[in-house]
């Protein structure tokens, strides 16, 4: 079973619909009361502010904590992966769920923001969400901040646009993709079957 | 290297494609869903859906619509045709498509850009712009390109990324349909100006159009239709042969 968390950010339709279509189990969170055990997914549409406000008063961020140091396997997508720092660019003094170090940027300089569209990313070797997945593979980002690439051990793939930035996480349990898997085509379908074979 | 993406466009009427792919083995080519399974097989990077025809009692169709094509295919779709509120693309980004597409409610109301930015997020919101040269400059129409508006299409793409557009998507009104080219001018002028995502759109005919459209005048993106639809070029075709010049575009085994 797979708990996707719903935190009012809109779309959760196509995370469900790949999941069902990989003939995994899903069942959307309104509180986390209602967890029965099994993977959590973190989908990822909205505003970093507001995504944290809503996980603080459902009590999503301490449910998550627990869940991380419990050791479930846990994914986030796009924001539902800036949202397992510290901070973010994007909401200046909101804190984020602190599972990882680090800070979220925004993109800047002569470049075209959001970062969308298909873009290449290098994993990184014996990945387990990365199986089957080729340096070079093009997956689906659209996005306006990033967490910066500094070889930190947790980066399982990285992406360039103007700068190298992490494309995927993997430490432990815990997993996030800053692009959309489920709008990925093949790539994207076999990143999320690896997480759902874990 | 972000890819260059190619976007077919398919219009829709009460649920149903018009205009759609012909000479394609389906067994039903005014099914979006057969259509969208097709394109997303072929290589298609997103798709377009605009509904024609929309009114409001039809959007319980089109809702539908929505549903099943995100259900259908792994890559992101745009749909748009009579959103007039933040609602209304509430409705149509739950029921799984990625962006909205606003034309004639930008131009009248310019906060539902905002509103809709700040409600999705940018990425969310795409600013259709129809617009046809004028004596010396670009006017942008509206309705469907019935409607003559006092704006100026650079200025306008401007103010659009200025209230949060994430991407533009530019039609000119002299080329589409013609197949001669993209209108370079209007899309270079565009693309000089903003730092968003731009859709060229209107005049695809052949497959040096598509790379003009990337090299000459910088654009992100390129829509056609019929070009598409009746097969006379290929995606898969399309795409290798960009690449043989040197753009980058996402191949798809």
């Amino acid at each position: 079973m797979i708990s996707v968390i719903d935190y009012n950010g809109g779309n959760l339709f196509s995370v469900l619909k790949a999941l069902d279509a990989l003939g995994a189990r899903a069942q959307v969170l309104t509180d986390p009361e209602q967890f029965s055990g099994g993977k959590i997914l973190i989908p990822g549409v909205g505003a970093f502010g507001d995504a944290m406000q809503h996980l603080r008063r459902t009590g999503f961020d301490t449910f998550l904590r627990e869940q991380a140091q419990a050791g479930t396997p846990i994914l986030g997508i796009c924001l539902g992966m800036q949202l397992l720092f510290e901070q973010s660019e994007e909401a200046p003094g909101e804190a984020g769920l602190g599972l990882l170090n680090g800070e979220v940027r925004r993109f800047r300089g002569d470049l075209k923001v959001p970062h969308m569209g298909w873009n290449q990313i290098e994993p990184r070797p014996k990945r387990r969400m990365l199986a089957g997945v080729q340096s070079g593979d093009y997956v689906y980002f659209a996005h306006s901040y990033f967490v910066p690439a500094s070889g930190h051990s947790f980066e399982a793939a990285t992406c360039e646009y103007g700068q190298r930035f992490v494309a995927v996480i993997e430490q432990d349990q815990l997993f996030a993709v800053q692009f959309h898997p489920e709008k990925s085509h093949r790539v994207g379908m076999r990143i999320l079957k690896n997480f759902i074979e874990l | 290297m972000l890819a260059k993406r190619i976007i077919p466009c398919l219009d829709v009427d009460a649920g149903r494609v018009v205009k759609g792919t012909h000479f394609v083995n389906l067994v039903d080519a005014g099914d979006p869903v057969e259509q969208a399974q097709y394109y997303d097989e072929e290589g298609a990077d997103e798709l377009v859906f605009l509904d024609i025809t929309a009114t409001s009692d039809r959007r319980a169709i089109l809702i539908e619509m929505v549903k099943k094509v995100a259900t259908a295919i792994h890559v992101p779709f745009t749909v748009g045709g009579g959103v007039r509120s933040v609602e209304d693309m509430r409705e149509i980004l739950r029921a799984g498509a990625d962006k909205i597409s606003i034309n004639s409610a930008a131009v009248a109301h310019p906060e539902l850009i905002s509103e809709g930015a700040r409600a999705f997020g940018s990425q969310c919101v795409v600013v259709a712009i129809d617009a046809k040269w004028d004596h010396d400059h670009w006017r942008v129409f509206t309705h469907g390109g019935r409607r003559a508006t006092d704006l100026d299409a650079v200025e306008w793409a401007v103010e659009a990324e200025r209230r949060g557009a994430g991407e533009l998507l530019v039609t000119s009104m002299d080329r589409d349909g013609t197949q001669d080219g993209f209108d370079l001018p209007l899309l270079k002028a565009i693309t000089q100006k903003v730092n968003i995502p731009v859709i060229a759109s209107g005049g695809a005919g052949k497959i040096s159009h598509f790379i003009d459209a990337v090299r000459e005048a910088g654009v992100d993106a390129v829509l056609a239709a019929s070009l598409f639809h009746f097969r006379q070029l290929r995606i898969r075709d399309l795409k290798e042969a960009m690449k043989h010049h040197g753009i980058p575009v996402r191949t798809v085994s």
